[in-house]
């Protein structure tokens, strides 16, 4: 009687065990595979092994005069003031979007000096500049 | 003068918490059976007086006294008055007074409203409500305080951040923070009843009230945050999975399952240490919450004002709120009977906490994920909206199934009856969902999982309402809360299955084609307003099958106090769909950047999410009747 009441007892710990396993196994799956990378044009020019099917994050500063509207498009350059790498968009930029300001594209890299970007971050309010690129800039004013 | 008043109010504030900790500390070691009248006298006059705290700077705010560093830099002259109001607690300091009001006021509460408790619980529930109020009380004083003067007393102030001057953002704060914070009384109660060994079902009763209070603010703090950030932040989303988002979620998975095994615990007198760990885990979560948030430390696009000496007090402060909880809990954990059969109730909300801890940590992991990867191996990443959607929407698709089943079980030992029913209603929903799917013409397996999922929710909820109305034992509140739901996850599912969404560069007089719809910029006129200037653009929406029109005149606002640039959505809603379209303009051209969305059934989601906290005021109604 009581040989049953503790098999059954460690076989729902296993099978317990077992379905958490499960869980954080699929979560860090999820995890690996959903995971956006932050480069910045100088990354990407001395990286040799990138993977060009995966999306990733670029940022940096909008190149001055380099905007370019089309009908379909919006392209420019974001330059970390060492190298550039240029930006296709098609859609809708957000607040404070414009020339000499920090700028974060998400979307794969064409080529290693051609990006198509399916969404573009920017600065929320004159306050505020993703992290990624606050480290950026201080690494290059030293 | 007003930075005196609230700085001498402060201190008075931290001498009445250290005398309520010494009166209570006595009052512990006397036999007498009653708490002395002295505590309540003070408990009393700490929230009066911290009251007055809160309205000295809201006074500060509207008279625009700029001698206060806090009102200097954030209001003006020229803001309206509701915003000056809601700008007290819009910024740092101000809701960290916020905190500590609410941590005081629910403290005295706790202690009125809970007479048929032992004592010593209620003491000890006291000071350790006290301790939190003291340390939130120092960092303020210390670290972030709102009463801060400057000299010389500048002229103008300036001014809020435009995007916050809204009025669902004005209310936004305190309804987060009494879930929030809310949730400290249950953290003092469980460590009190880990200290005095209260540990029999009579515990659950002096907090479950507290649990669905929180709770139901929380709820109602999301929402509209999620409103907020649909029309203000023009991408036409309500849910980002934005680390500041997922802040807020956190503690409210932990409230969830909290008060389901609280049913539990309260009937059948198990599960009293998962209960506490709960209560625990729910307080440490939401200072979590503001330490990811305040600190600085994550990649959010939510602004905040953040300051690395913050996030080491508050570090400090969780730090230490951890080693508390987790060295009573081993100190006083004592092994625990569970003898519950696989076919009960009790079973099955221990599976509503087993998803609620998996959504917890999947949620948790995502959030902290990219700290880790960029302490350890130098990678910047972020992890995006897929990652939850991939993990959390296909196992949602299980959990609603049993959050159909689980209410109709019995407590004990089940038997399933009705089989036939669930069947019954399983093939309605499979019908509806292929109806909808057939005359919408859309397909994919996973929102067609959620959509049956969803609908055998909804029914199976329904059709247990009628039966309990018919035995004349309806509660109401359960299954408004399931159905509402049910109708949540089907509203969101719909949404996003038949949402359209177009992108196009377009200047003033053209018109873009597609699918049945046509936009035609008409035209962009020039607007001054009292602290701003907005062009405002018109366009024209065509339904080309009903040729009905929609204008719809998206705003881009350039505010003078501070300069900034602000895109305003322009919404047209009704009960079916949602038209939805932001303008922005690009440097240098005569194009205008535009999105325009169509969003079916956006109001039934605000809606569904109402009467889910609809359900938890009427639990609680139901509660106080019955006590």
């Amino acid at each position: 009687m009581l040989q049953k009441k503790v098999k059954k007892r460690a076989t729902l710990l296993l099978a317990l065990t077992l379905i958490s396993l499960l869980a954080i196994f699929f979560i860090l799956m999820g995890l690996n595979k959903n995971i956006l990378y932050f480069k910045s044009p100088t990354d990407i020019k001395t990286n040799e092994d990138i993977n060009f099917n995966k999306k990733i994050r670029v940022g940096g500063m909008v190149k001055k005069n380099s905007l370019v509207i089309e009908e379909k498009e919006i392209k420019f350059i974001i330059t970390d003031f060492q190298n550039e790498l240029q930006i296709s968009f098609s859609g809708t930029v957000p607040n404070l979007f414009s020339e000499e300001k920090g700028v974060v594209a998400e979307g794969k890299l064409q080529d290693k000096s051609f990006f198509i970007a399916d969404r573009i971050l920017a600065k929320h309010d004159e306050n505020y500049m993703p992290p990624e690129l606050k480290n950026l800039m201080k690494n290059n004013v030293k | 003068m007003l930075s005196n008043l609230g700085n001498s109010i402060l201190f008075l504030c931290v001498i009445l918490s250290l005398s309520i900790i010494y009166f209570a500390n006595q009052n512990l070691k006397t036999p007498e059976g009653k708490i002395s009248k002295i505590i309540y006298q003070f408990s009393l006059i700490q929230s009066c007086l911290i009251l007055v705290c809160f309205f000295t700077l809201i006074a500060a705010f509207i008279v625009s006294d700029f001698s206060l560093i806090n009102v200097y830099q954030n209001s003006h002259t020229s803001k309206p008055i509701l915003y000056k109001i809601s700008g007290t607690w819009g910024n740092h300091e101000g809701s960290l007074l916020l905190w500590a009001i609410i941590l005081t006021i629910f403290s005295f509460l706790f202690l009125v409203y809970n007479n048929n408790h032992p004592k010593k619980f209620r003491l000890l529930t006291l000071i350790v409500q006290n301790i939190l109020i003291l340390g939130f009380l120092f960092f303020i004083l210390f670290n972030s305080n709102p009463f801060s003067s400057i000299v010389p007393v500048p002229n103008e102030g300036l001014g809020l951040n435009p995007i916050l001057q809204d009025p669902a953002l004005a209310i936004h704060p305190p309804l987060l923070y009494i879930g929030f914070v809310g949730s400290s009384i249950y953290f003092s109660a469980a460590i009190a009843s880990l200290i005095s060994n209260y540990s029999s079902n009579s515990f659950s009763l002096s907090i479950k009230n507290w649990v669905l209070v929180s709770w139901c603010f929380q709820s109602l703090g999301i929402l509209v945050g999620s409103i907020w950030a649909y029309y203000e932040l023009g991408w036409g989303g309500f849910w980002f999975w934005d680390p500041v988002e997922n802040a807020s979620l956190l503690p409210w998975f932990a409230m969830t399952a909290l008060f389901h095994s609280l049913i539990v615990f309260e009937r059948r007198n198990i599960f009293y240490f998962w209960v506490i760990i709960l209560c625990l885990m729910t307080f440490i979560l939401s200072v979590m919450g503001t330490f990811l948030v305040r600190s600085g430390i994550l990649n959010s696009v939510h602004t905040f004002a953040s300051d690395p000496s913050r996030g080491l007090y508050i570090l400090s402060f969780l730090s230490l709120m951890i080693f508390v909880s987790i060295f009573l809990l081993f100190k006083k954990y004592k092994r625990e009977n569970y003898n519950i059969n696989q076919n009960s109730k009790e079973t099955f909300i221990l599976i509503n906490n087993w998803f609620m801890m998996f959504y917890l940590a999947t949620v948790l992991l995502g959030t902290i994920y990219p700290i880790f990867t960029d302490a350890i191996t130098n990678n910047q990443i972020s992890v995006g909206p897929p990652f939850y959607n991939t993990i959390i929407i296909p196992i949602a698709v299980i959990f609603l199934l049993f959050m159909a089943v689980g209410p109709r079980v019995k407590w004990i030992k089940n038997k399933f009856e009705d089989l036939k029913i669930y069947t019954f209603i399983l093939i309605g929903s499979l019908l509806i969902n292929f109806l909808i799917t057939y005359f919408l013409e859309s397909y994919s397996i996973l929102s067609n999982l959620i959509i049956i999922s969803a609908l055998f929710l909804i029914s199976s909820s329904l059709i247990d309402g009628i039966k309990e109305f018919k035995k004349k034992r309806l509660d109401y509140a359960r299954i408004i809360s399931h159905a509402s739901f049910g109708f949540l996850v089907l509203f969101i599912g719909l949404n996003d299955v038949f949402s359209i969404e177009k992108d196009y560069n377009i200047k003033l007089g053209e018109t873009k084609k597609f699918e049945n719809y046509s936009i035609k910029f008409q035209t962009l006129n020039l607007k001054e307003f009292s602290n701003y200037k907005a062009v405002v653009g018109e366009l024209e929406i065509l339904n080309t099958d009903t040729n009905k029109k929609n204008i719809l005149s998206p705003e881009i606002r350039i505010y003078d106090n501070p300069q900034t640039l602000t895109y305003e959505a322009s919404i047209k809603s009704s009960f079916l769909r949602d038209y939805y379209l932001t303008m922005s303009n690009i440097d240098r051209s005569d194009y205008y950047n535009i999105k325009f969305q169509k969003k079916p059934l956006m109001i039934w989601i605000w809606i569904s999410v109402v009467m889910i906290v609809i359900g938890g005021f009427l639990r609680i109604f139901t509660n106080a009747k019955s006590n």
